[in-house]
């Protein structure tokens, strides 16, 4: 016997039977034993071509290199600042990567960050026992002042993020708030208070409703009608670049 | 005196109780369960992978599993028990790590920690099993990497008779020998996580009760399977 015996997008649990026989091969989250491939966790399983994958659908975030998160600085070092990057492991920042000033010898680097400051960073590198370094240097990596932040599912961020980022561009036009969101599932907030609480009442309900295909419609319907104003379709949206995209 | 009619009613010997099992059951947890066989209730909470501390407790290979199994102080008889950890509940902790890490997969997480909390708010036997099923289910729903899920339930005997699942009636027993066994499975190769024993049995009755009982596992694997896909409606991301 051999061949699937599940489908697509299907919500598989550990240890379930995903296909039978050699003709499939186990990747991302998926194991062989003997002849059956078995889920390694929970998520749904992608079927492409020959290969088997999962796509978790909860779990933690792992940091990999270029991504961009939001972090918070616990701690001021000799040569630099630890951040907490809502993962199991802390990052470091370096006082090379923490700034672009001249940083005096023995200056007192809380000048630059405070401890429980927030930043947007980018990883440079993660090592194989996820010591992580992150950097401050890029377009549109900073400080995060004022506004709220919000922790969503790390395996939420593309769908709060949209297909070109759509679905938080509407959120942003609707709301008049800035928005920007980490990788990691840390979400910055900062506008007007009444807007911000509407703001972070979406991101929930496209969190929560993550599965639900058509959500950019429902969503907008939505915003409509607790901002009492029509909103632009997707088309002129695109045209007005934004600078906060991430 | 033979043991000829089971005292809670159940048709069979192997027959199992009631079970109902349900996941994500606490919001702020990572993962969470709740798993009930007859009037047995475990609760299961999962934090983490998370920092781990003391550091002198971390391995630098490997992620550490570490359980913690607490009965409330009204679960079982109305006697009161005093709060927390007793000698009874360290070794039942102990016991449910070691049935649950072999299928978990936790090299990704070097130093790091996944917690398992499970509470019991009732019990009738039997709690032990309940807990690891639970704290397997509530695993899952942490996305943890596990090979399987871990399927447990207690078998022995009472009386002259191999049993399924006893509960506290039948522990109780007293015209005859009465044994209790808990035992965890890993259902796709059938290996044993967990195998404790209570009283006395021969060893030809042993190995019919541990067949026994692996064929009662399947049915627990299938609830705990439909917890966990209940939780997640049918239906895939559109943007991945």
């Amino acid at each position: 016997m051999s061949g699937l015996t599940i489908n697509d997008k299907d919500v598989v649990v550990p240890g379930e039977v995903l296909a039978e026989g050699m003709d499939y091969l186990p990747s991302h989250g998926t194991y062989r034993l003997d002849d059956t491939i078995r889920a390694g966790k929970l998520g749904l399983a992608r079927i492409d071509g020959k290969v088997i994958k999962i796509i978790p659908l909860s779990g933690v975030y792992s940091p990999r290199r270029n991504d961009v998160i939001i972090c918070k600085v616990f701690d001021v070092l000799m040569s630099g600042w630890r951040v907490n990057t809502f993962t199991p492991y802390s990052a470091m920042l370096s006082m090379k990567d923490g700034t672009n000033e001249f940083i005096m010898k023995g200056a007192n680097l809380t000048k630059y960050h405070q401890i429980g400051d927030y930043i947007m960073c980018k990883v440079v590198n993660v090592t194989s026992q996820r010591l992580i370094d992150v950097t401050m240097k890029g377009p549109g990596l900073r400080k995060l002042d004022n506004g709220r932040f919000i922790r969503v599912n790390s395996h939420k961020v593309p769908r709060i993020i949209g297909k070109q980022g759509s679905m938080v561009s509407m959120v942003k036009n609707a709301t008049g708030c800035r928005i920007l969101v980490g990788q990691n599932g840390v979400v910055w907030v900062s506008g007007e208070p009444e807007m911000e609480i509407l703001a972070i009442e979406t991101i929930k309900k496209v969190e929560k409703e993550s599965h639900v295909s058509g959500l950019t419609d429902t969503i907008k319907v939505f915003l409509e009608e607790k901002t009492g104003k029509k909103l632009e379709t997707k088309a002129e949206e695109k045209s007005e670049p934004e600078g906060e995209q991430q | 005196m033979s043991y000829t009619k089971r005292v809670d009613g159940r048709k069979s010997f192997t027959e199992l109780r009631p079970i109902t099992a349900k996941a994500g059951v606490i919001a702020r947890a990572d993962g969470s369960a709740y798993f009930k066989i007859g009037n047995t209730a475990a609760y299961a909470a999962v934090y983490g992978p998370r920092e781990l501390h003391p550091r002198n407790k971390q391995i630098p290979t490997r992620g550490l599993l570490r359980c913690d199994y607490v009965m409330m102080p009204f679960s079982g008889m109305g006697d009161r028990v005093r709060p927390g950890p007793n000698r009874r509940a360290k070794e039942i902790s102990m016991v449910t790590q070691k049935a649950l890490d072999p299928v978990l997969d936790l090299q990704d997480y070097p130093n790091a920690v996944v917690d398992v909390f499970i509470c019991l708010p009732e019990t009738d036997a039997g709690s032990r099993c309940a807990g690891i099923c639970a704290a397997s289910i509530a695993l899952a729903d942490a996305g943890v990497p596990m090979k399987d899920l871990i399927c447990a339930v207690s078998t022995g005997q009472v009386g002259d008779k191999v049993v399924v699942d006893l509960d506290y009636a039948e522990e109780a027993y007293s015209d005859g020998p009465v044994s209790d066994i808990p035992v965890a499975m890993i259902p796709s190769t059938g290996e044993l996580t967990l195998l404790q024993m209570d009283g006395e049995i021969s060893k030809k009755d042993l190995m019919e009760a541990l067949k026994l009982v692996k064929e009662s596992m399947n049915e627990i694997y299938e609830v705990q399977k439909n917890a966990l896909k209940d939780k997640y409606p049918a239906g895939g991301d559109d943007d991945e």
